[in-house]
């Protein structure tokens, strides 16, 4: 039995509430809330650029799609600790396990808000209307689930703080349950993310139209996201809260993200060779453009981190960390965006209202867990280096 | 967790895993099959004249406001199908435009509005049934009380036709539902019923592929006629006078007759039924002197998206079968990972 021995056991962190940054995300997500309001009473039209041929934007294509391939941290590093037993990482689950969930949650609400007819949208639950042939319907009941597990695999950090012992010891007796189905449930819909994408059938373009293997291909790139955000989280927390760096830990996490990542490159290639839509990647198209960027992000980190030295340096693992993020962000945003082609005269770009919305939300995500790490137990301890 | 619990926990895992996926070939889903009683409409570009009159009788059939595309807003002048349109008919244009249904330097008409296809994406990816394809006439219906509103039948379409009126606050799908609210009064789609030409024609898909087989044999320039409004079946016809409740027409009380025939002359074809295998067929079908590519259709493989989509999607959760294996797999191995510290901390830190 690996022994899990949690020398820097999480704690809050203290400290002001009230800082510019904090004003600025408040505010940021103010706006945010006002347009949304906004678009309940004159519709979607009325803030969007959405149109017929383009009835999906970037609030479905990132906050969801992306945002929530982003919030993969809990995942990625639940399935390492406790179904791979990899202990040493440990003090890495809860603040990822934190950031995941508001990342979810806020994906989630948000969706209801890019529903035409919103206050239809408890029919996917509803026997009857649940159309369990649709991907949509998989993801969305998916996703539901997986943000109520998280709540309660995170309430042990309430619990603490709210002095809750006997709730918290009875929970602990089940947790094990509810951290397997943390991992199955994002497995599921992380993948079927990749699946909405089949029935839009010929209107992909060939680069990112995979067929059965896109769920293969989002489930792998939302677990290597859920790594390379870990990596990108504890760098910046590191520096914004002024704390030491998880350098050492982190070296031999990106060893597995390494890993996953080669064999990542290997099918995503593969698949492009064997369905024959190379060809097109040298096409003088916009889309070839962004596909030879996004591949270039899969394919530097894959260099820049190849040796142990290399990936013991906090510099060029931020940096890897942050262009796989965007690797998987462009992965995302060319399949439902780029790459989707409806027919001719059609044309998106999401309006100053639309990108507002966005960036208010992740403004949110990023206040809300301020909040939350200086209240609650999250971040491990200030710690000695452990090597 | 020692390596041998481990061993076994994975083994456990991979042989759900092989299970699920054994399961796959029994699951697999093909393309649905046209519904033996399906009805729809034949569209012949070659003998629309694009009068329009199936636009406006449209709007009217179905209470759509008007939308314009002019300066002086004098009458409906929709450009497209849209969250006000149901159906249109567009012209294709080429150089000179000198002679109808000719590719180079010619012009042609079509229709545009829903396929009413045998095996729906829109259905498929519906995640609340607010699409549904009648099991019996084939007509894909839209239910706007069921809708959320999430547009993934809009993306999913191949010819892109729902579309969603996004400037409303309470906004909803528009498609042609093949007019099926008029059955009820013996009327059939108000397109073809209005229709001059027999450009639009409405009946049973059986009945309506044969009209189509017909006038692809012909010779152009042959002498024939052309049925108008509401082609039946000759068994259909032989039911007209039957007594009430004796043939079916008679129940449904069609107040056409469906006679009308006229004189004409056969024009050019391509020897291509579109609908007849696209996409696992659809309930219009259409003739053309023009490529359809040119005029605005896709060239679709046989295979519907709706099969593929729900083939991977039983395959992977068919019956529950692979997630409940997996997560016991997960639930066994994280049983014996997770120590009651874990949902401690603080304690010793
Ligand atoms: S044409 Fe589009 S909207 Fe009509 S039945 Fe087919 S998939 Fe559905
Ligand atoms: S917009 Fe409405 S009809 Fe279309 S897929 Fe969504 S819920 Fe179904
Ligand atoms: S069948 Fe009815 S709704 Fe459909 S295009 Fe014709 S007139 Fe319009």
């Amino acid at each position: 039995m690996a022994d899990h021995s949690y020398a820097h056991a999480p704690r809050p962190l203290g400290g002001s509430l009230f800082t510019p940054l904090t004003l600025l995300l408040g505010v940021l997500a103010g706006i945010a809330g006002v347009i949304l309001l906004y678009r309940l009473f004159y519709g979607l039209g009325a803030v969007t650029n959405l149109n017929d041929g383009y009835p999906w934007g970037i609030w479905i294509a990132y906050d969801v799609v992306v945002g929530s391939a982003f919030a993969c941290g809990g995942y990625a590093m639940a399935l390492l600790v406790y179904i791979f037993n990899k202990g040493q990482y440990h003090p890495l689950v809860r603040p990822a396990l934190l950031a995941s969930l508001f990342g979810y949650t806020l994906a989630g609400a948000s969706v209801i808000f890019d529903l035409g007819r919103w206050w239809n949208f408890w029919h996917i639950f509803w026997p009857g209307y649940a159309q369990v042939n649709s991907v949509m319907f998989e993801v969305a009941v998916c996703i539901s689930a997986y943000i109520v597990v998280m709540w309660i695999e995170f309430s042990p950090a309430f619990l603490e703080k709210w002095g809750m012992k006997d709730v918290r010891q009875k929970l602990n007796k089940v947790l094990f349950f509810f951290i397997a189905l943390g991992v199955l449930l994002p497995s599921m819909h992380q993948s079927s993310l990749g699946s909405l994408l089949v029935i839009f059938g010929e209107q992909i373009h060939p680069l990112w139209q995979s067929g059965m293997l896109l769920p293969v291909i989002y489930l792998m790139t939302a677990i290597l996201l859920g790594f390379a955000v870990v990596i990108f989280e504890a760098t910046l927390s590191s520096t914004g809260f002024k704390r030491q760096l998880e350098t050492p830990v982190l070296t031999p996490l990106s060893k597995v993200m390494f890993g996953l990542l080669a064999a990542y490159v290997v099918v995503r290639v593969a698949d492009l060779l064997l369905r024959g839509a190379l060809g097109t990647a040298f096409a003088a198209t916009w889309q070839a453009f962004w596909f030879w960027v996004e591949m270039a992000c899969f394919v530097v980190p894959l260099v820049l981190l190849a040796t142990e030295q290399a990936r013991r340096s906090a510099a060029k693992l931020f940096v890897g960390a942050v262009l796989l993020m965007l690797g998987g962000f462009l992965l995302r945003i060319n399949g439902f965006l780029v790459g989707y082609m409806t027919g001719e005269g059609w044309h998106y770009f999401p309006s100053l209202a639309e990108l507002m919305v966005t960036v208010g939300l992740i403004a949110f995500e990023i206040l809300a867990y301020i909040v939350i790490v200086r209240n609650y137990p999250v971040l491990p301890a200030a710690q000695p280096v452990t090597r | 967790m020692d390596r041998r619990t481990f061993f076994k926990a994975s083994l456990a895992g991979g042989t759900a895993l092989a299970a699920g996926a054994a399961s796959c070939p029994a699951q697999a889903r093909e393309t649905h099959p046209m519904p033996p009683e399906a009805v729809g409409l034949l569209f012949d570009s070659v003998l629309c004249v694009g009068c329009k009159a199936c636009v406006a009788a449209c709007k009217e059939a179905n209470g759509m406001p008007m939308e314009f595309s002019t300066k002086d807003q004098y009458w409906d002048t929709p450009l497209d199908i849209s969250g006000k349109t149901l159906n249109v008919i567009k012209a294709y244009r080429n150089g000179k435009m000198e002679a109808k249904d000719r590719e180079e330097n010619g012009f042609a008409f079509i229709k545009k509005s829903c396929m009413h296809c045998v095996d729906p994406s829109c259905v498929s990816a519906c995640p609340v049934s607010a699409m549904k394809k009648d099991a019996k006439t084939g007509v894909v219906t839209y239910d706007k009380d069921a809708c959320i509103g999430c547009r993934y039948c809009v993306a999913a379409c191949p010819f892109g036709v729902p579309r969603f009126t996004y400037d409303s606050p309470t906004p909803q799908i528009s498609k042609c539902q093949l007019c099926i609210h008029r059955h009820k009064d013996g009327k059939y789609a108000a397109c073809a019923e209005v229709c001059p030409t027999g450009a639009t024609l409405y009946g049973k898909v059986s009945v309506l592929r044969e009209e189509a087989q017909r006038r692809l044999a012909l010779k152009p320039g042959d002498k024939t006629e052309f049925p108008r409004g509401h082609l039946r079946a000759a068994e259909e016809k032989a039911l007209q006078g039957a007594p009430e409740g004796k043939g079916e027409q008679r129940r449904q009380g069609w107040k056409d007759d469906g006679a009308q025939r006229y004189p004409g002359v056969a024009g050019q074809y391509l020897q291509h039924i579109y609908g007849e295998k696209e996409f696992g067929g659809t309930q219009m079908l259409m003739l053309s002197g023009v490529s359809f590519q040119k005029l605005g259709y896709p060239d679709l493989p046989p295979r519907s998206d709706a099969a593929t989509s729900e083939t991977l999607q039983h395959t992977l959760y068919g019956g529950l079968i692979a997630p409940i294996a997996v997560l016991g797999a997960l639930t066994f191995i994280a049983r014996r990972n997770v120590k009651p510290e874990d949902g401690e901390g603080g304690q010793n830190g």
